[in-house]
């Protein structure tokens, strides 16, 4: 057991690649691409399952850790290994990986070799990011998770305006890649004066306070920006309609949220405290105010995507809301209204596909009363939209509580109100799409389709009942995400301490940065 | 044998073959092809490779009366230029016409790689600059290869005039040089430099050797020419020209920069960052227009002159190492991406503009994910050779104290990303329903061009995933360079 716990994450990091050496190599037929990618993703699922089984919250620090040099000089480790944050960010993409498959059974037609290999390349860049423990080997997930994307965006877009997708693509590139060079820059800057890549080592040095006083403001400021393009925060969110209007579903679902809001907890708040603190006024700001302009937004689109854009826009702002209250609470409710996030947005992405497919058409206009058609589609459509509006006892609202709880008693209730108007703004966007696609007279193009295909099919159902029995028991019983999750998040949320534990290798390598 | 001329074997070897080849080409009958004489050069090359290989185990020496010196440094950068040589070599062998396969374009290849290694391991400036010519001169004459065209000849001309305009000034900044310390050996220069009483003559022999340096690696404000002459060359001459000649007068820069004039140190270093901010820029935000795919890698290769550049920040030892590194990662994706764009655009450069690359991942899947692996690294994602070739070269100009320039690399490359991302995009969208590039056949690649390509693509991908002996060879090169240094200059 010792040793499957030390080599699980590897393991975990390994299967989606092979299997995408696999699709690779063998010959490009669709029903062998998918069958692979399938297979390895479900093996794949599997092995996250390993890490909340053996987890054991009570331990501070990682867990299942793994440490290998890498290079000597630079210093770069192969250093991986999970605590009570990440864990479920990862088991949580362990999971998308099958549905994102699934839900590109029927749409990738062609070059389904192409698509599936980069589809588990794309897996293993977004474990690592959640796994990575040294700086360096983080930024190259976190690199690598670019590109797949890009790619897979610009062949596979939907093309809903001329070369719509390959525009969408350059987009969530650049939008992405040049706010990476700052924090290159930073995480180089970093190493110049410590000597170290590893996250645990520089956070000693960072908070013994040995660093020089002034850099850490802007090295804190490079980090922040690279991971708040990717949550997005509000005024950095240019890529994401486009990128949600254009992306196959496998990969909208797993392209906002997640990545950039771990990153924004653990290296962002984690390193840099202090000057995490000095942003917080900001940020709360930013995400209250993101939370009603997305909401506003929503409102008002005409494109399903776009509506759903706007509409995460506004719930991620939920998490970094969180974030940056400094509340074990806060935190929690941002930790787990991420989660939420992926399995919501996972389902609304599934279901909006499924209707993309079936009409070809993304305009709301154009549909009405599909529910008497589609029992089964408006059925879980309007659990997953409930869900997303935070209804009690679906895991939308424990999120959302934690944070605006936590919110209204430590940080300010000013934002708080604004956010819980941004709740009820939330119940009204998403209700009115439930009205006017499934409920009120049939649409043209509904009576135009008789037969009974229209409902989902059973590899459909196959995706979304999991995802709705998730929403379900996570809304009844969150503890069993929260006690490990806060077994993550403590050491955030304590104001940072003056002098911290590890000082016999930070000072050791400070000294090994002096010598170089 | 005397032990001088071991010292020099690998240029014996290649100047052997490039005699062999001519000779050859003399005594084939006229209407036979002359491929075998592609593989005889190949041959030539890849023994040169052995030998430079083998002279890691001779002690650091100078030979020939202190003009030559092998060392791991010269090893390094002999073993760069000679895979680039032999990758641009397989590749002509598969993509040049049959009516073209003319001993003298071996030859020239052969001659040229001979002048180019000479110039890593030379220590001489007179040597330095007879090495120089003889890789010149065969440089310019493959530049004009394409007779035929319009655009084969105005390259080969503007080339030459350019050329030879700036080594007069290398030669002329040599001739000053001699004139203020008495010699033109490089060690010497620098243990003499202290002494010298006339220190504007110093000066303006530096700067002019640096004006005719800069030219050759095409870095701005001297890299005017780069774009009509890529475009000009045929691309498998390209392919060689944008690298080893490059990577030979780096090592030249280095050489004449550390070797020379270590005393100018305080002078010369914020001079190249400013060159090197000024290429990075220049060539980047020139690229971002240009809708022909060689002139838009010309500008790219002006950009990563500068990032190269940029590694000189770093602290000696660890600069060397960081800008020897970034030569060879450099050299390996770009010799690679002009490899995909002769093999798929042809020696009659069928399809010259980025559009004309559309849907081209339909068409050639290999060569398609080849061209977007090799912009991949170039753009600088980590796991290609391109982001460890950036990360040591902005980490050195870090710990060198220059942040600033670090800065503007990395937003440099995010720009870079743009232009990269156009062609690449173009290569992965699905191709137009009436596009003229669907109708177009297939491409047919060559077992000799696979090989150039397979080795360019594994150079690359290693030089990314565990980049350690690479690294440490350039350590070691950059080390056993500093030892000849007098310790009085350090």
């Amino acid at each position: 057991m010792e040793f499957t716990n030390s080599i699980i994450l590897t393991q975990i990091l390994v299967t989606p690649l092979v299997g995408a050496l696999l699709v690779a190599l063998l010959p490009d037929r669709r029903s062998l691409s998918r069958g692979i990618a399938l297979t390895f993703s479900l093996l794949t699922f599997f092995f996250t399952l390993h890490l909340p089984v053996h987890f054991n919250p009570t331990l501070p620090g990682f867990q299942f850790e793994q440490d290998i040099p890498w290079l000597v000089s630079p210093a770069i480790q192969y250093h991986v290994g999970v605590d009570g944050l990440s864990l479920w960010l990862v088991v949580l993409t362990g999971l998308l990986a099958p549905i994102g498959v699934l839900a590109s059974w029927r749409t990738i037609q062609t070059r389904s070799k192409v698509f599936y290999s980069l589809f588990l390349v794309q897996q293993t860049a977004m474990l690592g990011v959640f796994v990575s423990l040294d700086l360096m080997l983080y930024y190259g997930f976190w690199e690598l998770s670019l590109v797949p994307m890009a790619i897979l965006i610009a062949m596979y877009g939907r093309n809903i305006t001329e070369n719509g997708g390959p525009r969408a693509a350059l987009r969530f590139f650049l939008y992405t890649f040049i706010p990476s060079a700052p924090l290159l820059v930073a995480i180089l800057w970093l190493y110049a004066k410590t000597g170290s890549f590893s996250f645990t080592t520089l956070q000693g040095v960072v908070a013994s306070g040995t660093l020089p006083a002034g850099p850490p403001c802007w090295v804190a400021l490079a980090f922040l920006l690279a991971f708040a393009v990717k949550v997005p925060i509000l005024g950095l969110h240019g890529w994401l309609p486009d990128t949600f209007s254009e992306a196959p579903v496998a990969m909208a679902m797993v392209v906002a949220g997640k990545l950039g809001l771990y990153s924004l907890i653990r290296f962002h708040v984690g390193l840099f405290p202090t000057q995490a603190r000095q942003a917080a006024p900001w940020l709360i700001a930013l995400a209250a105010i993101g939370i009603l302009y997305g909401a506003l937004l929503a409102l008002v689109q005409k494109d399903f995507w776009k509506l759903l854009a706007y509409g995460t826009l506004s719930s991620l702002s939920f998490c970094t809301l969180g974030i940056y209250g400094f509340t074990l609470a806060g935190l929690d409710g941002s930790v787990y209204q991420t989660l939420n996030e992926g399995i919501i947005g996972a389902a609304l992405f599934v279901l909006l596909g499924v209707l993309y497919d079936r009409f070809g058409t993304s305009q709301i206009s154009t549909f009405g009363g599909l529910a008497q058609r589609t029992p089964s589609l408006a059925a879980l459509f309007v659990i997953a939209s409930l869900a997303m509006i935070g209804l009690p006892m679906l895991n939308g609202f424990i999120g959302e509580f934690l944070v605006l709880s936590s919110t209204f008693s430590a940080v300010t209730w000013g934002w708080a109100a604004a956010a819980t108007i941004g709740v009820v703004l939330s119940a009204a966007y998403m209700l009115t799409l439930v009205q006017r696609i499934f409920y009120g007279p049939p649409s043209g193009q509904v009576t135009a389709n008789p037969g009974p295909a229209l409902d989902l099919n059973m590899r459909e159902k196959l995706i979304l009942y999991p995802l709705a029995t998730l929403m379900l028991i996570m809304g009844i019983f969150p503890n069993l995400w929260l006690s490990g999750i806060q077994s993550g998040v403590r050491s955030v949320a304590n104001p940072p301490a003056p002098v911290v534990m590890k000082q016999a290798p930070a000072s050791q390598s400070l000294q090994a940065g002096g010598r170089q | 044998m005397t032990p001088d001329l071991l010292r020099i074997l690998p240029e014996v070897v290649l100047t052997i073959t490039g005699v062999l080849v001519m000779l050859l080409d003399a005594f084939l009958p006229a209407p036979s092809s002359r491929r075998p004489l592609g593989w005889v050069a190949s041959f030539g090359v890849m023994t040169a490779i052995w030998t430079s290989l083998w002279q890691l185990s001779l002690p650091t020496e100078t030979a020939f009366y202190n003009t030559v010196q092998t060392d791991a440094f010269s090893v390094f950068f002999h073993v760069l230029i000679c895979g680039v040589v032999l990758v641009a070599l397989l590749l002509s062998l598969d993509t040049l016409p049959a009516t073209q396969h003319h001993g003298e374009y071996f030859a020239l290849i052969v001659f040229g790689a001979v002048g180019m290694c000479l110039l890593t391991s030379a220590v001489e400036l007179l040597v330095v600059f007879i090495a120089l010519e003889i890789s010149s001169i065969s440089t310019y004459i493959l530049a004009g290869f394409r007779k035929h065209t319009g655009t084969g000849p105005e390259a080969a001309i503007k080339y030459f005039l350019l050329g030879s305009f700036a080594t007069g000034f290398l030669l002329y900044g040599i001739a000053l040089t001699f004139g203020a310390t008495g010699t033109t050996q490089i060690n010497e220069i620098a243990a003499l430099l202290p002494l010298v009483q006339s220190h504007s003559l110093v000066l303006i022999a530096f700067v002019l050797m640096m004006v005719g340096i800069l030219f050759k690696v095409s870095a701005a404000p001297f890299h005017v020419w780069t774009p009509d002459v890529y475009q000009g060359a045929p691309s498998p001459v390209v392919a060689l020209m944008s690298t080893a000649p490059k990577a030979a007068a780096f090592a030249l820069l280095i050489r004449v920069l550390y070797g020379a004039f270590p005393l100018l140190k305080p002078m010369w270093l914020p001079l190249l960052w400013g060159v090197a901010a000024l290429s990075m820029t220049v060539g980047n935000l020139a690229a971002l227009r240009q809708e022909n795919v060689k002139r838009m890698l010309a500008y790219s290769s002006i950009a990563h002159a500068g990032y190269l550049l940029a590694a000189f920040a770093g602290l000696g030892v660890t600069g060397i190492a960081a800008a020897s590194f970034y030569t060879a990662a450099y050299a390996a994706m770009n010799v690679g991406i002009f490899a995909v764009v002769t093999v798929v655009s042809g020696y009659d450069e069928k399809l010259p503009l980025i559009s004309d690359f559309r849907g081209l991942i339909y068409r050639a899947p290999v060569l398609g994910g080849l061209l977007l692996f090799f912009l991949i690294s170039l753009i600088g994602i980590p796991f290609t050779g391109g982001f460890f070739a950036k990360f040591y070269a902005f980490s050195t100009a870090m710990q060198g104290g220059a942040s600033w320039l670090a800065l503007i690399g990395l937003l440099n490359s995010g720009v870079a990303a743009a232009y990269y991302l156009k062609l690449a995009l173009s290569v992965a969208q699905a191709p137009a329903a009436n596009a003229p590039s669907v109708a177009a056949p297939k491409v047919a690649v060559g077992a000799a061009a696979g090989a150039a390509l397979a080795f360019a693509a594994l150079t690359t991908l290693i030089l990314g995933i565990a980049p350690g002996r690479v690294l440490n060879a350039a350590q070691a090169a950059a080390s056993a360079f500093s030892d000849s240094q007098p310790p009085a200059i350090r």
